[in-house]
């Protein structure tokens, strides 16, 4: 059955409202599962050894006495991970970040691992395992990296994209170059230019919830899979591609997610587990440490990216470029790609040019982190339209409505946008009270925009009715930050039922078609729409049925509010059906009711946000506190309004965290020196004011609601917001985050020194 | 495996025993040996909260007191707060107010915000925000935790004077 995604304006009864999600007795009584929450029969304790070094030849690994110790049911090294892999680097760089393969390529990186009877036995195991160590030169600095100078990371890795293809190895392993219009021509015309470089240091998405899971696998080849994760079924699928077993004999059932942000797309231990598993033939838990989840899971890139920005006297932006480095730990990725697509996203800059540069360091790999390498972009772009705007004594805002990316704009990327929302976020901030408060001494006001893609993807949602009329609504995209409740408020709104006669579940990977991972603000978005569609089947099931139990034709039947009607002419007499009338005689009239749908969803809509922050910065200790701080975001159309506002919420205190606090800090060793949340501060309630937010509503116009995602854009203005505010509260313009009391007091003795 | 001790304590109004090691953390023994999966591990260092529980009525990180320390103790955990059914007017109000995202951290605030409104029913913003700052939210920005918070003491005041 073919379905039209297009956008329909119409009143909702159910979207828009704001319901309490279903989930939420279970999580305030204790009652919900996380990962590490199940336990099995016979279950043993898997840990991990790593490398305390961050770049080392593996010489030797002897498990002898460790396996002599009673207790101890499996110890696995890399020769129990075979590369079943062929020719996919993608899936080999993966198997070698679970376990490394004859080098240590950061600190942290799992050399083996042991299943024991428990805890106390596992952690004495690891002990007893003897590795001997050559330890090699090491790298963790994103510029230092891409020195000829610097130690090669792999031998295979010779960049791409460059011309004449590079005869030696080197840390680059791949440069992009992407823009419009001719840049030099642009720079020419300009009556102003500005410069400036910036860098930003690694953070972590710091969930709450360690990395968990629980490993069953029989000699038989069938395998279970518990686990935290923000995609169960791609876990599967590279699980069972790494370990050799068949997609279907491994069931993967995700747990409640204490929090993934990214982190939880890529699999760990996860593969570790299995392997202990399959080696001792019992079921292995295995929960990461806080001390692990820091060094040896994914965290963003540390970056350091140049920008330049030219234009006329009036605020015309005539050319712009940026040059973006970004690190991807010890592994190849194109998260600097993804900072050139963004940089200048927000803007409609005939002439521009981005360029950028992925390195390899000897750090973990790293992984997507909300809106991934988009609030590094921003925090250059955004920071240099400020410096521009002071050169041109403009308001900063209106240099940015003066060049606002509109419908129709060609987009650095690419596409051509349809109808977007940063102009109408501008504008909503320019209106908004918080721009007239009153600042006090040593306050600053800033602000900043941001945008992200959003994407949508492979999804698989199954509509069940009971004979009661109570819906059963099983997904496949898990559930981060409230899902459920708006897909329940979606199935309602579609069947015309109350939403409390729905209940949305996370299926496992046994019981639905394929799901691509809840990443890139696609959860609502692209399981909303397989829900209206599989709804919409379950309608035309239920009209068939009335039509059935009237003998009169399919045709004469429409279904309104929650009720089949009987339209065609002779038919008035006929009292209408409602959904629980016909699904309470469903076993009489064909049986079963339900819709499907399975679905690459297309067309998720862009998602573009402007933040405004108040600082106040001690001059004594340069500790900048936040006063004040408004989120206005496009949502297309907000489902359940509570849960969009915690996305923006929750995003820019990410990014308050990226801008003040947060960063991993290496050791001239190579070894990450705060593994932990003592000393990887994370913003605290103290911390913060109360959020505001504004939500906008600008369809999609490739939703049927007109939905866009919501997850990931409050993130990426924070950054620059932050520093735009620091800037204008001292006259200091930072150019590396996280602007810590530190580095904001250093500038202004360099000020007061100057 | 280390010798175990045997501890004999008291756990949301129930005479609890339990053996565990000496240097077995107490977070450990209520989620393993007394099956309180309610109590989160996010650190195990006492700094995110987590864990929190009360014990003797002292809002502490179950993770850094040792199992064998519960000797003889009252300990009030998530899986208390509601009572025959009902929930705790603070458990209503994260619902109500979307106070929880993940939910992770819920338990631990949950127990933490108790233990303010236990000792002063009626706080103020700052307050609320300094007696939650042991405690990590990742997911919310903890905006709607506050307004869950002064929603509850509004309530419970309210309450209280009927």
């Amino acid at each position: 059955m073919a379905h039209n995604n297009s956008y329909v304006d119409k009143k909702f009864n159910v979207v828009g409202t704001r319901f309490n999600r279903p989930d939420g007795i279970d999580k305030v009584t204790g009652k919900a599962r996380y990962g590490a929450d199940a336990s099995a029969p016979g279950q043993l304790v898997g840990k991990v050894l790593r490398s305390p070094h961050a770049h080392a030849q593996i010489l030797k690994i002897n498990t002898s006495k460790a396996e002599k110790l009673q207790g101890v049911k499996s110890i696995i090294t890399f020769e129990d991970l075979p590369d079943l892999t062929g020719a996919d680097q993608g899936m080999a760089d993966i198997l070698e970040n679970c376990m490394a393969r004859g080098r240590a390529l950061y600190d942290g990186h799992a050399v083996a691992a042991v299943a024991a009877i428990d805890e106390q036995t596992a952690a004495k195991a690891l002990k007893l395992i003897e590795v001997k160590y050559k330890k090699l030169p090491h790298v963790t600095d994103v510029d230092e990296a891409m020195l000829p100078t610097a130690p090669i990371i792999h031998e295979r890795i010779f960049t791409r994209g460059v011309e004449p293809k590079p005869t030696k190895p080197s840390n680059i392993s791949s440069r992009t170059e992407m823009g419009n219009g001719d840049v030099d021509a642009g720079f020419a015309a300009a009556d102003v230019i500005i410069e400036h470089s910036f860098k930003t240091e690694q953070t972590h998405q710091g969930y709450i919830e360690p990395h968990a899971c629980l490993a069953s696998v029989n000699p038989d080849g069938t395998a279970e899979l518990w686990v935290t994760t923000q995609g169960h079924f791609v876990f599967r699928n590279v699980c069972a591609g790494l370990l050799g077993l068949d997609i279907a004999k491994l069931k993967v059932t995700s747990s409640e997610i204490g929090g993934g942000f990214g982190g939880k797309t890529h699999v760990w231990v996860e593969p570790v587990a299995l392997a202990l598993s399959r080696k001792a033939n019992r079921p292995v838990k295995m929960v990461m440490s806080r001390d692990e989840v820091f060094r040896a899971t994914g965290p963003t890139s540390s970056t350091s990216i140049d920008v330049k920005l030219g234009a006329k006297k009036n605020g015309e932006i005539t050319a712009a470029v940026a040059e973006l480095r970004y690190q991807g730990g010890a592994f190849p990725g194109n998260w600097a790609m993804l900072g050139c697509m963004t940089a200048f996203a927000c803007y409609d800059i005939k002439n521009n040019k981005s360029i950028g540069w992925d390195v390899l360091v000897n750090r973990p790999k790293v992984a997507a982190y909300r809106a991934p390498s988009a609030p590094m972009a921003a925090f250059a772009v955004e920071s240099a339209m400020d410096m521009l705007a002071k050169e041109l004594r403009m308001k900063a805002i209106d240099l940015r409505l003066k060049n606002v990316a509109r419908e129709g704009t060609l987009a650095p990327y690419g596409p051509t946008y349809g109808p977007i929302g940063i102009e109408a976020t501008l504008k909503a901030v320019k209106a908004h009270p918080h721009m007239r408060a009153k600042l006090k001494p040593n306050q600053g006001r800033g602000v900043a925009c941001g945008f992200w893609f959003n994407i949508g993807g492979q999804t698989s949602t199954d509509l069940n009715i009971g004979v009661d009329g109570t819906v059963n609504l099983a997904v496949g995209t898990v559930d981060v930050g409230g899902s459920r409740s708006s897909l329940a408020m979606i199935a309602a709104e579609e069947l015309g039922i109350d939403y409390e006669n729905v209940k949305a579940n996370i299926a496992d990977t046994t019981s639905l078609g394929h799901n691509d991972m809840t990443e890139g603000s696609r959860g609502t978005f692209s399981s909303g729409m397989a829900t209206i569609y599989a709804a919409r089947e379950a309608i035309e099931v239920l009209k068939q049925r009335a039509a059935k139990t009237w003998g009169i034709p399919l045709e004469d039947v429409s279904w309104e509010e929650g009720h089949a009607v009987a339209t065609g002419k002779g038919h008035g007499n006929l009292p209408k059906l409602s959904l629980r009338e016909i699904a309470a005689k469903s076993g009489r009239t064909g049986g079963p009711i339900a819709g499907h749908n399975e679905v690459t969803a297309d067309g998720a809509g862009m998602g573009f946000a402007s933040h405004i922050c108040d600082v106040e910065v001690d001059p004594e200790t340069g500790r900048s506190t936040i006063v004040r701080y408004t989120v206005v975001q496009d949502a297309g159309k907000a489902i359940n309004p509570d849960y969009v506002e915690g996305q923006f919420q929750g995003g820019a205190t990410q990014g308050i965290g990226w801008a003040l606090n947060e960063e991993y800090i290496y050791g001239e060793d190579g070894r990450l020196q705060n593994p932990g949340f003592l000393d990887y501060r994370i913003p605290v309630c103290s911390d913060l004011p109360f959020i505001d937010t504004q939500i906008l509503e600008i369809p999609n116009p490739n939703h049927p609601y007109g939905v866009r995602g919501v997850g990931e854009t409050s993130i990426v203005p924070p950054l620059a917001a932050v520093g735009n505010a620091i800037a204008n509260a001292t006259g200091v313009r930072m150019g590396h985050a996280p602007m810590s009391p530190p580095r904001v007091l250093a500038a202004l003795d360099a000020l007061d020194a100057g | 495996m280390s010798k175990s001790t045997l501890v004999s304590t008291t756990v949301n109004g129930d005479a609890v025993e339990f053996a565990c090691p000496t240097d077995e953390s107490l977070m450990t023994a209520l989620r393993d040996r007394v099956g309180l999966t309610g109590v989160k591990e996010g650190c195990g260092t006492g700094d995110c909260g987590a864990c929190s529980i009360s014990l003797d009525g002292r809002l502490v990180c179950s993770c850094i007191v040792l199992g064998v320390e519960a000797e003889g103790r009252s300990i009030e955990t998530v899986e208390g707060l509601s009572q025959n059914g009902v929930l705790h007017p603070l458990q209503q109000n994260f619902i109500d107010h979307a106070a929880l995202q993940c939910g992770i951290c819920t338990p631990g605030f949950l127990i933490a915000a108790k233990a303010l409104l236990d000792r002063n029913p009626n706080p103020d913003e700052s307050e609320i925000r300094y007696a939650l700052a042991g405690n990590l939210c990742r997911c919310t920005g903890y905006d709607k935790i506050v307004r869950a918070v002064q929603a509850t003491a509004k309530d419970m005041r309210k309450k209280g004077r009927s």
